[in-house]
C-alpha cells in the first residue's frame, strides 16, 4: 500500500481537482474518490487529508458548509471558490511543466 | 475576511475544537458504514489530539492565540499573588491617576488649542517696559484707541481683535434687589466672524455691533451659560439684562466649545467693546489684543508695525504727563512690543500656574518612576521564585521571545488595570484640583475635556509603563539557563545586584521629591504666617455700589445703621480692601522737589479705619470728621523712611502729583506701623492713607460710586452676620447695594492660594513617595534575606552574634539608600532654579530644608529594614540547614 507520501505534494492538486468536478463531498467522499480514481494506487492519509482541507478553506480556495444528514449526523461539505478554481489552474500547469520535465530526465538518461 | 475569522476563532477555541473533532467522528462513521472495521478506521487518524492542534493552528492567528493564553495565564498569576499585586496595581494606578490628572490640567491650561479656525494663526500681543516705579515687566494690557491704530496699520497682514479682562459683573433680569453676577468678556465685534465661529442659537456679534461707543447694547451668551441659566430655553433671545444703566438685548448663542478666550474662566456673555465706558479713554489699559495672522505672512513685519505704531501712541500720550519724573517716562518708552503664540489662549491663570504645574507634573513623575520600580523589583522576585518554572518551559521548547512575551503581558495586565483605577482617579482629581484655585469672588473654572488627547495620553502612558518596568524582567527571565536553575543554583547576586540598583534611584526620586515638598510647605508657611501689619480676625468686607455717585456724608449713614446691627463692633469706609489685588499710586514731591521716581501708594479711608484694622498709630492721630482728600494723609512708616529718611513726618506735607491736574497738598496728621498694600509678597509699599471724604475742584464733596465697608463683629464667626448686613444696607438707604462680602481672611489667603496648593498636593506626592519607596525597600529586604536563609543560616550555626547578622543584612541595602540620597540631594540642588521663583523667603541650600528629607527617609528605612532584620535574626539553623 502507497504510503500518504506517495503523493508527493499533490494532494492539494487532487483535491481541488476532485471538488472541481464533483461540488460538495465531505472529507471521507473526497477520500475514497482519490483511491477509486486512482485505481487504487493513491491514497490520502487521514492524518494529512484533514489539515490539508482546514489549511485550503483558510486560504480561501475552498469553502466549508455543514449539513445534517438523514441519519441525523452533521457532515461538513466542502466546495471550490473562484479563488480555488485559480489555484487549481496554477497547480495543474505547475504538475505539467514537472511531470515533463522529469520525463524527459527519464527519457534522456 | 479570513484573518478576520482566524482572528475570531481565537476566541471561540472551544466551539473550534468541538467541530473539528466532530468533522473527523462524522468520517469515522462513513467509513463503518461503508464497511470498515471500526478499531482500523479510528487507528488511521492517528492520535486525534495532534490533528486537532495541526487544524487548529492554520484556523487561528497564532501570535493572537498564545497572547491569549498568556493573558489567561498572567491574570491567574496575578490572583495567585493577590496582595503584592493589589499594592503593586493601586501603587501604579495612583502614580498613574496623578500623571493623567496632571495631563489633564497641563493640557487644558496650556496646550489645548482653542476651538476656533487655525488657532496656529493666532497670537497675543504684549510688551516688555520698565514700570513708572522702575520695575521691568511684560504687560498685556492696551487701550482701545492704541488697539483702534495698531489694527489699522496691519490691516492687510493680519486682523486684530480686541478681547477684555474677563470680568465677574453684577446684572440683573429683574430688578436691582435680584442682582446676579456672571462673567462678562468685551470683545470685537468681528471676533466671532474671524473666529469662524456658528451661533448655537440665534447670531453671533458683527463687526457691525461694535461701531460706535455706547451704541450696540447686544449680547451673546456662551453655551455654557445658557444651559445653567437658562436650561438651553430657545426663547432665551430677545430677553433683556440690565448692567449698570445698560439694557442689553440677547441676540444669540456662542458654539458649545468655545468658551472664550481666557483659559481658567469660562466665559458667560459677550458684548461688543464699543460698550465699555472706557473705549475712548487712552489711559486705561482694560483690553488684550489677539492677532490673527493672515496666512503665509510672517511674524516679524507685523510685529514691527504694531511697535512702531503702539510706541507713536504712548509717545503721543506721554506729552500729556505731568508730575513725573522725565527720567522714569523716557525709560518706560523704551517699550518693546512682541507676538506671543496663542493657539491655547491667553489668560493670568497660565501665567501664574505654568510654572506651578511644571513643578508638580515632574513631583507627579518621580512618583510614577518610584512606583515603576517597585513593581519592577516585584516582578523580579517573583520571577526568581519562578526561575525553575521558566526553565522548564524553555526545556520543553518555549522560545526566548515566547517567555518575553509572557512576562511583559503580566506586565500589561498590571498596568492595565492600574490605568483603569488610575483613570477613574484622574477624572475624579482634576476638576478637585482646580476647585482649589478658588480665590472668594473669583474661583477657576477650567473646561476639562476627557477625550483621545488625554485617553491617548494615558495609554501611552500606560504601555510607556509596562516596557519601563517589564522588559528587564522579561529579558531577565527568558535568559535563564534551564541546567543550573533546575539545579537550583542559579547566580543570585546580579537579580540582587538589579534591585539594589533599582532602590538608590528610588531613593534619589523619593528625597527629590520630599525636598521639593519641603520647599512648597515651607514658603506656603512663611506667606501665610508673615505678618500682614493689621488684623484680619472677625473682619468682614462689604464691597457697596449705589446706584448713582453718592456724597460722603450718605456713604456715612449707611455705616452708621450698620453700627446698630446687633453682632457688630466697628464699621468703617475704606475704597477697597486692603491686600484686594488693586492700588493706586502717583509720584509726590516734597517741598516743592522734583516728583519721585518712587511711587506712593494711596488709599482711602474713614475716620475709625486705622483703629477698626488694628494698624499700630505711632505718632500723630487719626483723621477725624472734619478731615478731606486733600488735606490729610496718615502715612506708614516705609512711607516716612522713603520720603523723609526716618524722621518723623508728623506735621510735614507732601504734593501728590495726579494725572494731568495740578498737584495736591497734604499734611501729614499722623505715623502708623506698615500694612500689607497690595501684594503679600515683596517689600513693603510706602503707602499714604487719605481721607474717605474727597473734595473736587470746585470745593465741593465729591461723589462716591463704590466703597467697601469694613466690619468687625464680635462673633469669631463674621459670616454669621453677612446676610444681615447684606439686607440691611439697602434698608439704611434703597439706592445701596452690596454687590460683594468676603472676610478679610478669605481675602488674605487669596494670594496663598497657588502656595497653598502646591504645598498641600507637593505633600501628598511626597507622601506617596515615601510610602512607596518604603515598601519598596522593605519588599527588597525581605526577598534578599529569604534567598540568603541559608548562608544566614551557617553563620549562626557556626556562632556569629546577632548583630554581625543584621549588619550583613543591612549592610548593603543602606549603602544604597546613601548613595539614592546623596544623588536626589545633587538633582536637588541642580533642579533649584527651574522653580526658585515659586519660592518664598525659603533658602534651598539651608541645611533644615535638606536635613528633613535626609532624615525623613532615613528614618523610613529604618522602619521598612525591621522586619527583614528580625526575620533574619529568627533564623532556626537547624530547620534552614535541614530543609535545604
Amino acid at each position: 500500500m502507497p504510503k500518504p507520501d506517495s503523493l508527493q505534494g499533490s494532494l492539494d492538486l487532487l483535491v481541488l481537482k476532485i471538488l472541481s468536478r464533483r461540488p460538495r463531498l465531505h472529507g471521507y467522499a473526497i477520500m475514497t474518490a482519490i483511491q477509486n480514481m486512482s485505481g487504487e494506487v493513491l491514497r490520502a492519509e487521514e492524518g494529512s487529508l484533514y489539515p490539508a482541507l482546514h489549511r485550503m478553506e483558510e486560504s480561501g480556495w475552498i469553502r466549508a458548509e455543514w449539513i445534517t444528514k438523514d441519519t441525523g449526523r452533521r457532515a461538513r461539505l466542502y466546495e471550490l471558490t473562484a479563488a480555488g478554481k485559480k489555484q487549481l489552474a496554477a497547480e495543474e500547469s505547475r504538475w505539467q511543466a514537472v511531470t515533463s520535465a522529469v520525463n524527459r530526465v527519464l527519457r534522456m538518461a | 475576511m479570513s484573518l478576520w475569522s482566524r482572528m475570531a476563532n481565537v476566541f471561540h477555541g472551544d466551539r473550534l475544537s468541538r467541530e473539528i473533532d466532530e468533522e473527523l467522528q462524522s468520517h469515522i462513521a462513513e467509513a463503518i458504514e461503508q464497511g470498515r472495521d471500526p478499531a482500523d478506521a479510528r487507528k488511521a487518524f492517528g492520535p486525534v489530539l495532534r490533528l486537532r492542534d495541526e487544524s487548529r493552528d492554520f484556523r487561528v492567528v497564532g501570535w493572537l492565540d498564545s497572547l491569549r493564553a498568556d493573558a489567561i495565564f498572567g491574570w491567574r498569576q496575578l490572583k495567585k499573588n493577590n496582595v503584592t499585586s493589589a499594592a503593586a496595581i493601586l501603587s501604579l494606578a495612583l502614580a498613574i491617576g496623578s500623571c493623567t490628572s496632571a495631563f489633564r490640567l497641563i493640557d487644558a491650561l496650556l496646550l489645548r488649542p482653542l476651538p476656533v479656525a487655525d488657532p496656529d494663526h493666532l497670537y497675543a500681543l504684549a510688551r516688555h517696559e520698565i514700570f513708572f516705579d522702575g520695575t521691568p515687566q511684560t504687560f498685556d494690557g492696551w487701550a482701545y484707541p492704541a488697539f483702534r491704530l495698531m489694527r489699522a496699520a496691519v490691516r492687510n497682514s493680519a486682523e486684530l481683535i480686541a478681547v477684555s479682562y474677563a470680568e465677574r459683573m453684577d446684572l440683573t433680569y429683574k430688578s436691582d434687589q435680584e442682582m446676579e453676577k456672571a462673567h462678562v468678556q468685551y470683545v470685537s465685534g468681528w471676533m466671532f466672524g474671524s473666529f469662524g465661529l456658528r451661533p448655537a442659537l440665534g447670531r453671533l456679534l458683527t463687526e457691525n455691533d461694535d461701531l460706535k461707543p455706547g451704541a450696540h447694547p447686544y449680547a451673546v451668551l456662551s453655551h455654557n451659560y445658557w444651559t445653567h441659566r437658562f436650561g438651553q430655553d430657545p426663547k432665551v433671545i430677545g430677553r433683556a439684562f440690565r448692567v449698570g444703566n445698560t439694557l442689553y438685548e440677547i441676540v444669540g448663542v456662542a458654539p458649545e466649545p468655545f468658551t472664550g478666550t481666557e483659559p481658567g474662566t469660562i466665559i458667560d456673555i459677550f458684548i461688543p467693546t464699543m460698550m465699555n465706558a472706557a473705549v475712548e479713554r487712552s489711559d486705561s489699559t482694560w483690553i488684550r489684543t489677539l492677532v490673527r495672522l493672515k496666512p503665509s505672512v510672517a511674524v516679524t513685519p507685523v510685529r514691527d508695525s504694531l511697535n512702531a505704531t503702539s510706541l507713536a501712541f504712548e509717545q503721543e500720550r506721554a506729552k500729556g504727563f505731568t508730575g513725573m519724573p522725565k527720567q522714569s517716562i523716557d525709560n518706560w518708552l523704551k517699550q518693546t512690543v512682541f507676538l506671543e503664540p496663542a493657539s491655547a489662549g491667553v489668560s493670568g491663570l497660565q501665567n501664574d500656574y505654568r510654572r506651578a504645574l511644571a513643578a508638580l507634573s515632574v513631583l507627579v513623575a518621580l512618583v510614577l518612576l518610584i512606583a515603576c520600580a517597585n513593581v519592577a523589583n516585584l516582578m523580579t522576585a517573583q520571577a526568581a521564585a519562578r526561575a525553575r518554572e521558566m526553565a522548564l518551559r524553555v526545556s520543553i521548547g518555549a522560545g526566548r521571545w515566547r517567555l518575553v512575551q509572557l512576562v511583559l503581558v503580566e506586565s500589561a495586565w498590571l498596568a492595565c488595570l492600574a490605568a483603569a483605577i488610575g483613570g477613574l482617579f484622574a477624572w475624579w482629581s482634576a476638576p478637585f484640583v482646580v476647585s482649589m484655585i478658588n480665590p472668594p469672588d473669583n474661583p477657576a473654572r477650567l473646561s476639562l475635556p476627557a477625550d483621545w488627547r488625554v485617553f491617548g495620553f494615558a495609554a501611552a502612558m500606560t504601555l510607556g509603563v509596562t516596557i519601563l518596568f517589564g522588559l528587564a524582567p522579561a529579558l531577565r527571565a527568558s535568559a535563564v539557563k534551564p541546567a543550573s536553575a533546575l539545579k537550583g543554583g542559579e547566580d543570585p547576586h546580579s537579580r540582587r545586584r538589579m534591585m539594589h540598583a533599582l532602590i538608590a534611584v528610588q531613593v534619589a526620586f523619593c528625597f527629590l521629591v520630599l525636598f521639593v515638598a519641603g520647599l512648597f510647605v515651607a514658603t506656603f508657611d512663611r506667606l501665610s504666617n508673615q505678618p500682614t501689619g493689621f488684623s484680619a480676625e472677625r473682619l468682614l468686607t462689604l464691597d457697596t455700589v449705589s446706584e448713582r455717585p453718592q456724597l460722603p456724608v450718605l456713604w456715612e449713614q449707611v455705616a452708621e445703621h450698620l453700627r446698630t446691627v446687633p453682632g457688630v463692633e466697628t464699621v468703617s469706609l475704606a475704597s477697597r480692601p486692603l491686600l484686594g489685588w488693586y492700588s493706586s499710586n502717583d509720584s509726590i514731591s516734597i517741598n516743592g522737589a522734583p516728583p519721585s521716581q518712587v511711587l506712593a501708594y494711596f488709599l482711602n479711608v474713614s475716620p475709625g479705619w486705622v483703629d477698626a484694622m488694628k494698624i499700630p498709630l505711632v505718632d500723630g492721630r487719626d483723621f477725624r470728621a472734619s478731615d478731606t482728600n486733600p488735606g490729610a494723609a496718615i502715612v506708614s512708616e516705609t512711607f516716612a523712611r522713603q520720603f523723609f529718611n526716618g524722621e518723623n513726618p508728623v506735621g510735614k506735607s507732601f504734593d501728590r502729583a495726579g494725572d494731568g491736574g495740578d498737584p495736591s497738598r497734604f499734611q501729614i496728621v499722623g505715623l502708623v506701623r506698615d500694612a500689607r498694600y497690595r501684594d503679600a509678597r515683596g517689600p513693603m509699599l510706602p503707602v499714604a492713607y487719605v481721607p474717605f471724604q474727597a473734595i473736587d475742584e470746585k470745593g465741593g464733596f465729591s461723589a462716591i460710586r463704590r466703597a467697601t465697608f469694613i466690619v468687625r463683629t464680635y462673633g469669631s464667626n463674621p459670616l454669621a452676620v453677612a446676610s444681615t448686613l447684606r439686607r440691611e444696607v439697602p434698608r439704611a438707604r434703597p439706592e445701596f447695594r452690596v454687590s460683594n462680602i468676603r472676610t478679610q481672611l478669605e481675602i488674605n489667603q487669596s494670594h496663598t492660594v497657588r502656595e497653598r496648593l502646591l504645598a498641600m498636593l507637593a505633600l501628598f506626592f511626597a507622601a506617596v513617595a515615601l510610602l512607596l519607596a518604603g515598601i519598596g525597600l522593605y519588599g527588597v529586604l525581605d526577598y534578599s534575606v529569604l534567598q540568603r536563609r541559608r548562608e544566614i543560616g551557617i553563620r549562626m550555626a557556626i556562632g556569629a552574634p546577632t548583630a554581625d547578622i543584621a549588619r550583613r543584612v543591612v549592610t548593603d541595602i543602606f549603602s544604597m539608600v546613601l548613595l539614592g540620597a546623596l544623588a536626589g540631594l545633587t538633582l536637588g540642588m541642580a533642579s533649584v532654579r527651574y522653580f526658585e521663583s515659586l519660592l518664598y523667603q525659603v533658602k534651598p541650600t539651608a541645611p533644615s530644608m535638606l536635613a528633613l528629607p535626609a532624615f525623613t527617609i532615613l528614618a523610613v528605612a529604618l522602619l521598612a529594614a525591621l522586619p527583614a532584620v528580625v526575620r533574619a535574626v529568627r533564623i532556626d539553623p537547624a530547620t534552614t540547614l535541614r530543609s535545604e
